[in-house]
């Protein structure tokens, strides 16, 4: 037997901005074999990554990232040290550098972070030698939430040059969006992003100019293969944006109305946490099109993949 | 069985009467009521797999399940490669519980993939027993680890590799022995 390689020529996943069209696909391809192993009957767990220290800081609260992340470590046969920042010394003055720094002494081989500032995974990445994860940093990049979504539409569809996917609502706060933009223009899908005129700042049309802008969300649902929710994110402000919640609900919810007005094949996703009723509504969040929870499973051998293909020698060691 | 003979031991019609023999090797190892399945290990072995259960349904008319297993992420030295090697699903699509698997490879050499093999497969279930099938056997092994059945056996120095080519793969059938 001899083993075909691949050598990911990245040492990090900082963001989707720095992948190729060539590292997306082999990220979702692999995702695809790891995908068999989650769908074992018997045992899923392979041993692609024992001996490896894997280390979770999350700085900010998450559920489905972290529960993803770790079971995907799991998976892999990782050891996992799960660092909560609520309980360490961060709470006694300790810098991100000097938290970086102790960890760097335990010689972790991986790191998944997720922070609320914007390029603080760039700060660790410069002075630790383990291979950094973006779990999400601020209104920047959420990459492994971008590449589950792929693979679900892929998986759907079969492909995504040419699918035409509407992201919804709140556009301004999303970090999921900007990773998502990143790997649908890349990838040749057809974006529309949807929202009210202060919460779709006209200045991403610059950075990807192959977008489209709308209002009108009744205007934009015939056309889509696909229609990515956003939640709206009160607690970054969401709501100085918008006159009201009724209103905003009124305009760009998701309701069994305006599936009316869609593809009949058309498919619904969310990154979750969902705000039942006000983006979208429960019969549309359960319904026959939905894709949410396939999002959430697919989580798991999208990061599974991520890790394996960081975790080899990188590039620039390649002799 | 053909000794290996300068650097080609086996052209078409050599591999193909080689599997023959197999299958009906197989067959006589076999209990009358033993249910058989066949795993080829990825990527020659897959569709070796799949011609010898062609060849065991032409002589006893029973279709014999065709599974395939990749042992990439069970190598050993998986950790110290330099670049990732690439992980193919693993299919196997029925149940291994009571069942006599036969795993089929093309080259046995140090043992160590079959290792990686066993490790995958007994991840899946646990099979009645386990067979190993290989079209070439050759000189060189690393770990305790036999074939049970084999279509060649080669005796070749250290610096040498059996390059086996398919048809379904490489658009030819042949068993080469090369320098590395």
């Amino acid at each position: 037997m001899t083993a075909e390689r691949y050598v990911f020529p990245h040492k990090h996943l900082l963001g989707i901005e720095p992948l190729s069209p060539q590292d997306i696909t082999a990220l979702l391809d692999q995702a695809r074999a790891f995908e068999e192993v989650c769908e074992r009957p018997s045992i899923k767990i392979v041993p692609a990554l024992r001996k490896k220290l894997v280390v979770n800081l999350f700085f900010e609260n998450s559920t489905r990232t972290r529960n993803s992340f770790e079971i995907a470590e799991k998976r892999l046969s990782a050891e996992i040290i799960n660092f909560d920042a609520d309980t360490s010394s961060l709470n006694k003055g300790e810098t991100l550098i000097d938290t970086a720094m102790n960890l760097e002494a335990m010689h972790p081989d991986l790191i998944v972070m997720r922070h609320s500032a914007p390029g603080a995974h760039a700060l660790l990445a410069r002075h630790m030698k383990a291979s950094i994860v973006n779990a999400g940093d601020g209104a920047h990049e959420h990459p492994t939430q971008a590449l589950l979504d792929a693979y679900t539409l892929r998986k759907h569809f079969g492909k995504l040059e040419g699918l035409r996917v509407a992201i919804v609502g709140d556009i301004r706060n999303s970090r999921v969006v900007r990773s998502n933009l990143w790997l649908l223009t890349r990838m040749g899908a057809k974006v529309t992003l949807v929202g009210p005129p202060t919460l779709v700042p006209q200045e991403m049309k610059a950075t990807w100019p192959s977008i489209d802008i709308s209002h009108d969300f009744d205007a934009v649902i015939p056309k889509q293969d696909a229609i990515m929710m956003l939640r709206a994110q009160f607690e970054r402000g969401t709501g100085a944006y918008i006159p009201g919640q009724g209103e905003y609900s009124r305009f760009f919810q998701l309701n069994p109305a305006r599936m009316q007005r869609a593809k009949k094949d058309v498919v619904v996703l969310h990154p979750g946490p969902i705000n039942r009723g006000l983006e979208i509504t429960s019969e549309v969040a359960d319904g026959p099109r939905n894709l949410i929870l396939d999002q959430v499973t697919n989580g798991v051998p999208v990061r599974m993949a991520v890790l394996y293909l960081l975790s080899h020698p990188h590039g620039e060691q390649v002799p | 069985m053909p000794e290996a003979q300068g650097p080609c031991p086996m052209d078409p019609g050599q591999m193909d009467a080689a599997l023959k023999r197999l299958a009906v090797d197989l067959m006589a190892r076999l209990q009358p009521e033993e249910e058989v399945v066949l795993l080829g290990i990825r990527s020659r072995g897959l569709p070796l797999a799949e011609r010898l259960a062609i060849l065991l349904r032409a002589a006893t008319g029973a279709q014999v399940p065709v599974g395939s297993l990749d042992i990439t992420l069970y190598r050993d030295d998986l950790t110290e490669m330099v670049g990732s090697p690439i992980v193919r699903p693993t299919e196997i699509p029925f149940t291994l519980k009571e069942r006599t698997v036969v795993l089929v490879d093309d080259v046995l050499y140090t043992g160590r993939t079959v290792r990686a093999a066993l490790d995958a497969l007994l991840d899946h279930g646990r099979p009645h027993r386990v067979m190993l099938l290989v079209l070439a056997d050759r000189s060189g092994r690393e770990l305790p680890i036999q074939a049970d059945l084999a279509g060649l056996r080669v005796e070749i120095p250290p610096g040498h590799r059996v390059a086996v080519k398919l048809k379904e793969i490489d658009g030819e059938d042949s068993v080469t022995v090369e320098a590395c």
